[in-house]
């Protein structure tokens, strides 16, 4: 539906750097990256707003690289919505279809139906400085969908809204999607707003894109260090493969022992990724399963949120480990307590460190 | 919170209101050393208010004004568009060369206003080879007017401009907007305020300039002249009753364009 082939653009200290990305027709596309790392700019360069950005777009197979952003055929919301505060919710609604020339008659057609559907119909008079932000986004979102774009694009929609609202929201781009088979390219750093909408994911870091994958794909095997630390893998251990007595690989960082493939050759230096819900701690002298070998480690560190308790164990590198806080009430961790550490292979995810750049999945490692 | 009650709570507030008050305290009394003796003289104030060199003279400051106030419009608002909306190289130099006008003396201003439009100038030979004068003419009052208002109307309009957010074009333009299409829809309207008050101060900057303007065109004399001349020949009295004329019509102008734009550029319907 929509190309990206190299597209980039310098702004002052910041460049967007060779963006290649590709949206089937229909899909749910999130772009996702901290602060700072180019997805709006991303979003204005796909909407012409940057006339200078290098690169192709093509939208359904017609290069609209050149063509400036009135004939592109997408919308654009922003996350503070960007209504007209000199129009009213009726004139922001109709102000695309009235730049186009459609007669007034058809443009109060759609701006009712837009208002009835959206439950903004009363507010139909009133000017945006007097709107509550709830009301505000869902204005925007009839704006934008009143010219029926090709392409849907949603920068941060759920950033200033409670969560009850945000909860109706994407109810209503779900809804809007399948009725509409409309594409949709949204902007986030939400792993709850991704999972729960996305059909694809591009992470991106520092004017770059890192992954693209299924939200599965980006948040349990990232492709690189940077992706893993962006998308919240609470253990990240360095560390260099040696050959064990077995003739086995492993690869150590601590007292922490990983087998890896045997053809990832000693000496290759490795990052693991694993998720503190992932790790499995147990008193001091429990015995462990056959084959499994525990690290040894102290409990440094306990800290208590609303979710649950998260435990540190030093076991020459620090081990997060995440309890529900019934199971903290059941073990009793306290600092000082000596314990023994299991990363469960299949959970814990390879990386090869150095290949911090667009590396693609398939290079990655899964023992 | 009542005023009464805030110096109450905050004797800060007095402090300010006292050193406030005694700059609007200057302009009303320098305004009253010239309305008591005008007002206790009402029948000399309406001969010399019915003189006609005096309304052909409040007349021709008027139009100039105006005419020049729409030259900086036509010029000064693209400017200020482009100061507001882009970043380049040399921008600094272009805004240090905008406020010209407001650091030099005015008589400094005349003389370039002089050079550049005198017959032999650099603007001025063009133009008076299509029979345009500047040179004791209504066009050069205007070249005056305008050079001496730029920054007044440019340096304001451009902070207006700067405070419509720049994703609002970007919104337009996806939406089918043309550029023209956003500036005009978008921009211009909630613009209109600082566009009217920049006008204003633009055109009281204009039609109160005397230096620059009698240095290419004593004649036909605008009021500051007219002013100038009657206190060097006829003394106090006779330039008094002008400039309380003058006083007038000005305030009646601001406050009824105040008055009558208070609402423009407001659109919040909680108010």
């Amino acid at each position: 539906m929509i190309q990206l082939e190299g597209v980039s653009l310098t702004r002052s200290t910041f460049s967007l750097r060779g963006i290649t990305l590709s949206l089937k027709k229909g899909e749910h596309f999130f772009i996702i990256g901290p602060s700072g790392s180019g997805k709006t700019l991303l979003l204005e360069t796909i909407a012409g707003i940057h006339p200078d950005a290098g690169g192709r777009i093509l939208m359904m197979g017609k290069d609209i690289t050149d063509l400036p952003p009135e004939e592109r055929g997408l919308s654009l919301m922003y996350q503070d919505y960007s209504l007209f505060p000199h129009l009213t919710v009726s004139e922001n609604i109709g102000f695309g279809l009235t730049i186009r020339g459609i007669p007034h008659r058809e443009i109060s057609k759609v701006v009712e139906s837009l208002v009835a559907r959206y439950g903004i119909a009363s507010l139909r008079d009133r000017y945006p400085a007097s709107l509550s932000g709830g009301e505000k986004q869902r204005v925007a979102l009839a704006r934008a969908l009143a010219t029926s774009p090709a392409l849907l694009m949603l920068d941060e929609p759920f950033a200033a809204i409670d969560p009850m609202l945000k909860s109706q929201f994407m109810h209503e781009l779900r809804m809007i999607r399948e009725q509409g088979n409309l594409t949709i390219l949204q902007v986030s750093h939400s792993r709850e707003e991704t999972y729960a909408l996305a059909d694809r994911v591009a992470v991106m870091i520092d004017g770059t894109v890192r992954q693209v994958g299924t939200c599965d794909e980006v948040f349990s095997r990232p492709a690189s260090l940077d992706v893993a630390i962006f998308t919240g893998f609470e253990n990240i251990l360095e560390g260099t493969v040696i050959s064990d007595d077995t003739g086995g690989h492993i690869l150590v960082a601590g007292r922490i022992r990983i087998a890896v493939p045997h053809d990832i050759l000693p000496g290759t230096r490795l990052v693991a990724c694993i998720r503190a819900a992932d790790v499995r701690i147990h008193p001091e002298g429990h015995l462990c399963t056959p084959g499994i070998h525990p690290a040894e480690g102290i409990v440094t560190g306990i800290r208590e949120d609303e979710r649950g308790t998260s435990v540190t164990v030093d076991c020459g590198v620090a081990i997060i480990s995440w309890f529900s806080h019934r199971e903290q009430e059941k073990y009793q961790w306290r600092t000082g307590q000596k314990a023994r550490v299991v990363l469960p292979s299949p959970l814990v995810h390879l990386v090869l460190e150095g290949h911090l750049e667009g590396l693609p999945i398939s290079h990655s490692r899964f023992p | 919170m009542p005023v009464s009650s805030r110096f109450q709570h905050d004797p800060l507030v007095l402090v300010f209101a006292i050193a406030g008050g005694s700059l609007v305290a200057l302009i009303l009394l320098a305004v009253l050393t010239i309305a008591v003796p005008e007002l206790a003289n009402p029948f000399h104030l309406a001969s010399v208010a019915g003189e006609p060199g005096v309304v052909d003279s409040l007349l021709l400051t008027f139009l100039a004004g105006f005419v020049a106030v729409l030259i900086l419009a036509l010029l000064g608002t693209p400017l200020a568009y482009l100061l507001a909306r882009n970043d380049f190289t040399g921008k600094a130099v272009i805004e240090g060369l905008i406020d010209i006008p407001l650091i030099l003396p005015h008589t400094v201003a005349g003389l370039m206003v002089y050079f550049l439009f005198m017959s032999r100038g650099v603007i001025g030979a063009p133009f008076s080879e299509m029979g345009v004068f500047f040179e004791e003419a209504f066009p050069g009052i205007v070249a005056a007017m305008v050079f001496v208002a730029i920054p007044y109307y440019v340096d304001g309009v451009r902070e207006g401009f700067g405070t419509v957010p720049v994703r609002l074009e970007h919104v337009a333009r996806t939406l089918g907007a043309t550029w023209w299409q956003a500036f005009t829809r978008i921009v211009l309207p909630l613009t209109s305020r600082h566009l009217v008050s920049c006008a204003l101060v633009a055109w009281g900057r204009a039609i109160g300039e005397f230096a620059a303007v009698v240095m290419i065109a004593y004649f036909p004399m605008v009021i500051s002249a007219l002013i100038y001349q009657r206190f060097a020949t006829g003394g106090i009295a006779e330039s008094r009753s002008v400039a309380f004329i003058m006083l007038v019509l000005c305030l009646a102008l601001f406050i009824g364009i105040r008055v009558l734009t208070k609402h423009l550029g407001r659109y919040d319907d909680t108010a």
